[in-house]
């Protein structure tokens, strides 16, 4: 800090640090503070605000718990109330779309990193890029038009005969959605992934393939514990932007389909209930954040390390 | 490597580019496709109806204008904030560097949905306990240009931290022994290092904004943006007129696209030459040295 008085004088400094003071205290966290405050209180009629109802509860979480529905697993059946099964429901889509991202980056990024000549790189990398620039919500539309019931998808399976009726698509449960989602942020673990990869020294590939590892191995003793903090960065990105997504889930979804982000939406938006809607985004909160901290506990990497 | 698996690898690449690109190119057809319904399927002849429609969209051409004003107003304030923040973390170090950087580090990581609920309802409930009418107190743009800053700054900071790694502080130094004054320094000196970084930044920033749906969707009043518009379209009544902004955005993104690979060859031609050259020059240095 002295030094910084030192080379750009006192009034420039207090300048920065007051940019940096409205950035995270305006913008974060008396925000962050008000949607917690909010969300223990009552949804009353303006005229009560302030009045003796208006007094701190946990009423708004414990909404989570209202109307039951009967679900079964594996057999077993159960009842869960409805908001904690969207909850549950969105945590394991967010998770099975992370993971079949994982699985088709990897080779990918091998393929960038090691394999492809270096001439050709930068161009397949911006050919890449192009989906990125084309905004979420066209790339879900452009989603939502092949699975259209009349759409190309049906059209290609009838005309090629695996399928004797057209299927619909975003009728069945959670397949538009979890489609959608890998579609959209399949990207965001390519990247991470491949800047791991990258940084891997050729020579130890070789030196295993000298030494007569087979192709498995290699990738399972050297490639994947050396890409550890690309994975984790990468998870973390696709896990919560599929979370927090409510744009792929209300475009692809079903009626059978819910995400908790709608369910927020639907507090905020329909039942003006601002209140309820602060309680439930809190929970996303925590857990996108109990999340973050599990990934990067699993695989010892700093939060710094993430956000290269 | 084996062959069979080079080839393999070959194949999933392009496998892979053709998934991506792919269904943007489904999305283009159908804006030529003369029927009601956004499809290729069936092909019921050309048309360009759906461009002269989109331009006649009224509420289109509003949202279209709103998405650049919020951009342009979020890379700025994304870029002073972000830079400041960069040039803050910079200067200090132990627990004070970590802390802060950590905390801007999580804006990136909070739901779009928590920041949109958040700044709307801070910035409402400020309006009413100070019981002013004034505009920034009321939903709108503004708090979604407020909301977007929020985690936008945090992605600038990064770019022009890494790029004040590459600086030299003795030119400051230099700088502030000759006599130049504070601000010399800055606007002379610092800035004009970090310019390539700030610029990427306000690119992204850009992107990033014009991208964003969970913020917008919950401050902004009863404005639209185009992501905002596109999706209420996809709900209710959806017409091809969206694939024919879509067919114009990917051609935008890919001149732009062509336009970067174009300059990137130029360079990269032209540095091998300046290399092949010095080479030259330092083969010939040594036949006159021997």
């Amino acid at each position: 800090m002295q030094d910084m008085i030192r080379r750009y004088g006192p009034g420039l400094t207090l300048i920065i640090c007051l940019l940096v003071a409205f950035w995270l205290v305006m913008l974060v966290i008396v925000p962050n503070i008000t949607l917690l405050e909010q969300s223990f209180r009552p949804y009353l009629p303006v005229a009560e605000i302030g009045g003796p109802r208006d007094t701190y509860s946990l009423g708004n979480y414990m909404k989570v718990l209202d109307g039951t529905v009967e679900k079964s697993l594996l057999g077993i059946s159960f009842t869960i109330p409805v908001h904690v099964y969207t909850f549950f429901l969105t945590i394991f889509y967010s998770i099975l779309v992370t993971f079949i991202c994982f699985l088709l980056a990897y080779p990918l990024a091998y393929y960038l990193a090691k394999i492809v000549s270096p001439k050709s790189l930068p161009t397949l990398l911006l050919m890449l890029f192009i989906p990125l620039w084309v905004s979420e919500v066209l790339r879900a539309f452009a989603w939502w038009i092949i699975l259209a019931f009349k759409g190309p998808l049906n059209a290609m399976l009838l005309g090629i005969g695996l399928i004797d009726a057209p299927i619909r698509w975003t009728n069945m449960g959670y397949t538009g959605v979890v489609v959608g989602l890998i579609y959209t942020y399949v990207l965001f673990m390519l990247f991470p992934l491949y800047n791991a990869v990258q940084s891997l020294d050729t020579n130890q590939i070789e030196a295993a393939e000298d030494l007569g590892a087979p192709w498995w191995k290699i990738h399972w003793k050297i490639v994947l514990p050396h890409s550890k903090p690309g994975i984790a960065s990468g998870s973390v990105m696709v896990f919560m932007l599929s979370a927090g997504s409510l744009l792929v889930p209300s475009i692809l979804g079903s009626t059978t389909s819910q995400w908790f982000t709608q369910t927020i939406d639907q507090w905020f938006k329909d039942a003006l209930d601002w209140n309820t809607a602060s309680a439930y985004a809190f929970l996303l909160l925590i857990l996108c954040t109990l999340f973050v901290t599990v990934a990067l506990k699993l695989f010892r990497v700093r939060l710094s390390d993430i956000a290269k | 490597m084996h062959k069979f698996r080079l080839g393999l690898s070959h194949l999933y690449m392009g496998l892979f580019l053709l998934y991506l690109l792919l269904p943007l190119v489904v999305m283009s057809g159908a804006a030529f496709n003369d029927s009601k319904l956004p499809s290729i399927v069936p092909w019921k002849g050309w048309t360009t109806m759906w461009f002269s429609e989109m331009i006649a969209d009224q509420r289109m051409m509003v949202a279209f204008r709103n998405t650049l004003l919020v951009a342009v107003a979020v890379a700025v304030l994304a870029i002073v904030v972000g830079t400041a923040a960069a040039i803050l973390v910079n200067s200090i170090s132990g627990r004070l560097r970590t802390a802060l950087y950590g905390m801007m580090i999580s804006t990136i990581l909070i739901p779009g949905v928590v920041i949109g609920i958040s700044t709307m309802i801070m910035w409402t409930k400020l309006g009413n306990a100070i019981g002013t009418d004034f505009i920034l107190f009321k939903p709108g743009l503004h708090l979604s240009v407020l909301g977007q800053v929020s985690y936008i700054a945090a992605m600038v900071m990064l770019l022009v931290l890494a790029r004040l790694q590459s600086f030299d502080a003795g030119l400051e130094e230099a700088a502030l022994d000759l006599g130049a004054s504070h601000a010399q320094v800055m606007r002379r000196i610092l800035l004009p290092h970090l310019y390539p970084a700030i610029g990427a930044g306000a690119a992204v920033a850009f992107f990033q904004s014009i991208e964003n749906f969970n913020v917008t969707q919950f401050t902004r009043g009863g404005a639209d943006t185009l992501t905002v518009y596109v999706f209420s379209k996809v709900r209710s009544g959806i017409t091809p007129t969206i694939n024919a902004l879509a067919f114009l955005l990917i051609c935008i993104t890919l001149v732009l696209a062509a336009v970067y690979e174009v300059n990137r060859r130029r360079r990269a031609r032209a540095e091998a030459a300046r290399l092949a050259q010095a080479r030259r020059a330092e083969a010939e240095e040594g036949i006159g040295a021997a």
